[in-house]
Formats: C-alpha cells, sequence, structure tokens
C-alpha cells in the first residue's frame, strides 16, 4: 500500500493525468486534495501536478504556492514527506522555498510543447532511483515558463552537493545548447533538494508512462517512488 | 492610502520578454534604445494607521507575495 496525495489548484490539468499514472504504477488509489483544505491526509508522497494554477496571475505557480494547503505540504516535506513537483508543481515548490532557484519565461518567448532528452544525474533520490546514473530518457515538456535561474552561487552548490537530478541534453546524452528547450541555466531540468525527498522537474513523467502513450520512459519516477516507499515502511 | 510598488527583474537575470520589446522598438524606427527591461507595476489602497505602519505593511506584502526576491527586485511610493 503506498498512500499517495495529489494537490488540485485551480487551473492544474495535468492533475488526474498523474493520478492515472501513480495509481497504475503503485496499484492503489490516489487521494486528490483540494488547494483551500488545511490537511492532506497521511500521504507516503505527495505530489504538485502541472497546469496553469490561479492562470499563472503575478508569477508561475505564486499564487498556489500561498494556498491554504501548501503551509501543511511545506510543513510535511519540511518533516520529512517526500514532495514531487512536475512543471507547475515545479514552479509552486520554487516558489515555497522549499527548492532554490527560479523558473523564468522561456528564453524564446515561446510554448514549448515537445518530447526532450533528459540525462538522469542523481539517481538516489526518492523518484529517480530507478533510473541508471547518467541515463538518458525521453520525456515530453509543455511549459511557457521553464528557463530555470539561479545565481551562481546557487548553481555551483547544486552542482557541487549532486542536486541536479535531471539535465537536457541530446539523444546521445550530450549537455548541447540545442538540447535545451528553454534556456535554463547549465540545461537543468530538474533538481533535488539534499534530502533526496523533495524533487521538481519541468518534464512530464505522467505523459509518457504506458505504452498507449507512446513510450514508458517516464514509468520510472513513479515505479522509483514505489520501491522507495516500500523500502522504507518494510 | 495608497502604495504604488514596483517590482523589476534584478540586474544579471535575463529578460526576454525586455529584448523582444527592444527588437520591435527597433523596427519601428526607434533607433539607440537598449537595455530595455520589463517589470511590473501594483497598485493597491491601504487602510493603515499611518505611514510607518503602511510602509511596513507593504514590505512585508513585497517579501510574501508581490515579488521573487530570487529574481525581482521591489521599491514602492506612497500616495495619500
Amino acid at each position: 500500500m503506498i498512500r499517495a496525495s495529489v494537490i488540485v489548484f485551480p487551473g492544474s490539468n495535468c492533475d488526474r493525468d498523474v493520478k492515472v499514472a501513480t495509481e497504475t504504477v503503485t496499484g492503489t488509489k490516489a487521494n486528490m486534495v483540494w488547494h483551500g483544505e488545511t490537511e492532506v491526509p497521511p500521504s507516503d508522497l505527495i505530489i504538485l501536478p502541472g497546469g496553469f494554477s490561479f492562470g499563472d496571475y503575478l508569477r508561475c505557480g505564486a499564487m498556489a504556492a500561498k494556498s491554504p494547503i501548501m503551509r501543511d505540504v511545506v510543513a510535511k516535506a519540511k518533516a520529512g514527506t517526500p514532495v514531487l513537483g512536475i512543471c507547475n508543481g515545479f514552479q509552486v515548490l520554487l516558489e515555497t522555498g522549499l527548492l532554490p532557484g527560479a523558473l523564468m519565461r522561456n528564453a524564446s518567448l515561446l510554448f514549448v510543447c515537445k518530447d526532450v532528452h533528459v540525462a538522469c544525474e542523481n539517481e538516489t533520490t526518492f523518484f529517480t532511483r530507478c533510473y541508471r546514473k547518467g541515463e538518458v530518457t525521453r520525456i515530453p515538456v509543455a511549459h511557457h515558463d521553464g528557463n530555470y535561474f539561479a545565481d551562481d552561487d546557487t548553481l555551483n552548490r547544486l552542482e557541487s552537493e549532486n542536486l541536479v537530478a535531471f539535465r537536457y541534453c541530446n539523444s546521445d546524452g550530450e549537455v548541447t545548447d540545442a538540447a535545451n528547450p528553454n534556456g535554463s541555466q547549465r540545461n537543468i531540468a530538474g533538481i533535488t533538494d539534499p534530502t533526496g525527498r523533495i524533487v521538481g522537474m519541468m518534464p512530464h513523467p505522467e505523459r509518457l508512462f504506458e505504452k498507449p502513450l507512446g513510450g514508458t520512459d517516464g514509468r520510472r519516477i513513479f515505479e522509483s517512488a514505489l520501491v522507495a516507499v516500500t523500502e522504507a515502511t518494510a | 492610502m495608497k502604495a504604488l510598488i514596483k517590482i523589476t527583474l534584478k540586474n544579471g537575470v535575463l529578460d526576454p520578454q525586455g529584448k523582444a520589446i527592444e527588437h520591435a522598438l527597433d523596427s519601428l524606427g526607434f533607433d539607440g534604445v537598449s537595455d530595455v527591461r520589463q517589470g511590473k507595476l501594483i497598485e493597491l489602497d491601504l487602510n493603515a494607521a499611518n505611514e510607518a505602519a503602511a510602509r511596513e505593511e507593504v514590505e512585508q506584502m513585497c517579501q510574501k507575495l508581490l515579488a521573487n526576491t530570487v529574481i525581482e527586485n521591489y521599491s514602492f511610493e506612497l500616495v495619500s
């Protein structure tokens, strides 16, 4: 049994997809928790889904980060509950300060919706342990504001402490400007906190988790969580 | 009391929208325009006891919500 909760904000639009992916892979029902609630039910993991919470007003994720439920999400995250933020969920995690940096408008100014490749650089986190280090995986992105920014000290710390979870690369695993879909600094596609329990990523693993969707590369995000929860409760 | 809050991108943070505006101005024939930066102006009414209290309140608003200090600077003025 794995107890997963998906937080739903007004404007979330990947909440049901991520619920289906989580339930299919883990075999147990996920809770959907509305943003106006004040408490997340007891959970082994919490997912902040993609979408356009609050219409991206003010800044992407800014309003969602201040919604009532997030006070409990932040408290639970700090107490050790694993949290995965996907796309808008990553933006929300940055706005809460649980992860460092900011996601800015894509350098091209265009909404980017396509499959890209990322290399898994930290295969020890709660959500990446079923990948191999350096493994290149195909994964969809769909965002207007995925341009990762942090000051140089933060970037250097992310690198030196091995906190970059995923980096945009080409299909051969080469980290190039051409493989960077949004102008992210150092091609960063996803990061983790030092405990490996809070992970944020722009790409959408739930959009490529089973064959009818065109591939299964994203499946291991959910399998990783299942393995990690099973290990933790064994 | 009214507060006018100006939010701008920090120096060193790339502003692709500012760059697009710069190119558009250039294409309209405005020569010599450079370093275009786009920001936000937020206007709000306050019911504060005095100016010091208003300043403190707006400062908190900026810190907690209106600006993301990772990428943005803010400044404000109070007008009665």
